[in-house]
């Protein structure tokens, strides 16, 4: 039992790496990741978003007719996107006001419908938040990662949270702002997933 | 008038809904890899974009507005795009089949694509009046598919060419839509 369980919950951390292995939900993934702290709050949002969806949707998988379970599946996302968005506004209004839109957006994130649809509706809730924790560790992870380098080139500076910048090039540095636009998200997304790929799987 | 029209050109070059505002990503991915499949994910975008962009204004305006109950508004808004895809699906296989076997398995994935939720609350955040909102949606979905297919036309053209393995699919494909998003922002100062 608590080896599967550690199974579920590391795999969202390497095999099953949401952005780099399953391909999904890279709109944030492409849009958030100006910063780290942009990234890990994003993350932190979805991560909060999957664990509850998937606690509740594996508690009333046996209510749910099996016809209509993708539209019940997307009421009980939103509702916690819903919370998430409240929450958000009442403790963190900075980030709320940066992430903007992608905050609602994680409704229609593929991830977290995915994980309802493949793992929660078969599995009991331990095993389903055992799931939901790990695949949302992996994707804050990955946003971190991603903001980390797009921050560090665009701009030379890594910050972990407001008005506390932990390292900085000083002026000297003379920023590639290319990564900090649009084009640059994708290259930098797309460079990753080449070294990712040269670590030989298993 | 022309504000219409300036409006309708930034929608569709300077704030490309893709390779600009990175939304709808998946399919941009995922349906790029043969240019039947492009075009046929464009046609179905265009379709509900204009139609939910429409409904969900109003339900917003004359719904949760009038009710004061806008912290609905994310729930309210899937429900609307996924009844919609679902009776947009049903309407076609009755009515057009040829259409609807155009369109095929691309209808229920519109569903989940955040382009589609992305607009709606884009024209509610914008305060669009009724006419903005019709000619954002229509010009999104146009350059959703403007740079859709254009992508899914280097990309088979990239396939063709020898890739190292590492690089291969999705990592190659990432690199080409950086280099397109490059090309698109030279459109910006235009408007």
């Amino acid at each position: 039992m608590a080896q599967s369980l550690a199974k579920e919950f590391t795999k969202g951390l390497w095999t099953e790496l949401p952005p780099f292995r399953l391909v999904l939900g890279l709109c944030p993934v492409l849009a958030v990741t100006k910063s780290v702290e942009n990234g890990i709050g994003m993350g932190v949002a979805t991560t909060f978003v999957l664990v509850c969806s998937n606690l509740l949707v594996s508690l009333l998988r046996n209510i749910i007719p099996a016809k209509v379970r993708i539209a019940c599946f997307i009421v009980i996302i939103a509702t916690f996107v819903t919370i998430v968005e409240l929450l958000m506004q009442a403790y963190a209004y900075p980030l709320f006001l940066k992430l903007g839109i992608f905050i609602p957006l994680i409704v229609v994130n593929c991830i977290v419908l995915g994980r309802s649809e493949a793992f929660a509706s078969k599995n009991g809730p331990i095993m389903s938040v055992a799931d939901g924790l790990g695949i949302g560790i992996g994707f804050t992870l990955s946003l971190g990662a991603l903001g980390a380098v797009r921050e560090f080139l665009g701009n030379g500076t890594l910050t972990i949270w407001e008005g506390l910048p932990v390292f900085s090039m000083g002026p000297d540095f003379l920023p590639f702002r290319f990564m900090l636009e649009a084009p640059g998200a994708f290259v930098g997304l797309g460079l990753m997933l080449f070294l990712m790929n040269l670590i030989p799987q298993k | 008038m022309s504000d219409l029209f300036v409006l309708a050109i930034s929608c569709i070059f300077i704030n490309n809904i893709l390779l600009a505002q990175f939304l709808g990503q998946c399919p941009f991915l995922g349906t790029s890899k043969k240019m039947e499949t492009a075009v046929g994910m464009s046609m179905a975008v265009v379709f509900v974009l204009v139609m939910s962009g429409i409904i969900t204004w109003i339900v917003d305006v004359y719904l949760l507005k009038a009710l004061d109950i806008e912290y609905l508004r994310t729930v309210a808004f899937i429900l609307v795009i996924a009844s919609l895809v679902q009776f947009v699906e049903m309407f076609l296989k009755k009515s057009i089949p040829a259409l609807y076997a155009g369109l095929g398995i691309f209808l229920p994935l519109i569903t989940t694509n955040c382009a589609v939720m992305g607009v709606c609350l884009i024209n509610i955040n914008e305060e669009y009046t009724f006419l903005q909102a019709v000619i954002a949606s229509f010009a999104y979905a146009i350059g959703f598919g403007l740079a859709l297919i254009l992508f899914a036309g280097v990309r088979e053209r990239v396939d063709l060419g020898r890739v190292p393995k590492p690089l291969q699919d999705t990592s190659i494909g990432l690199v080409t839509a950086g280099i397109i998003a490059l090309t698109f922002m030279s459109f910006k100062g235009m408007v």
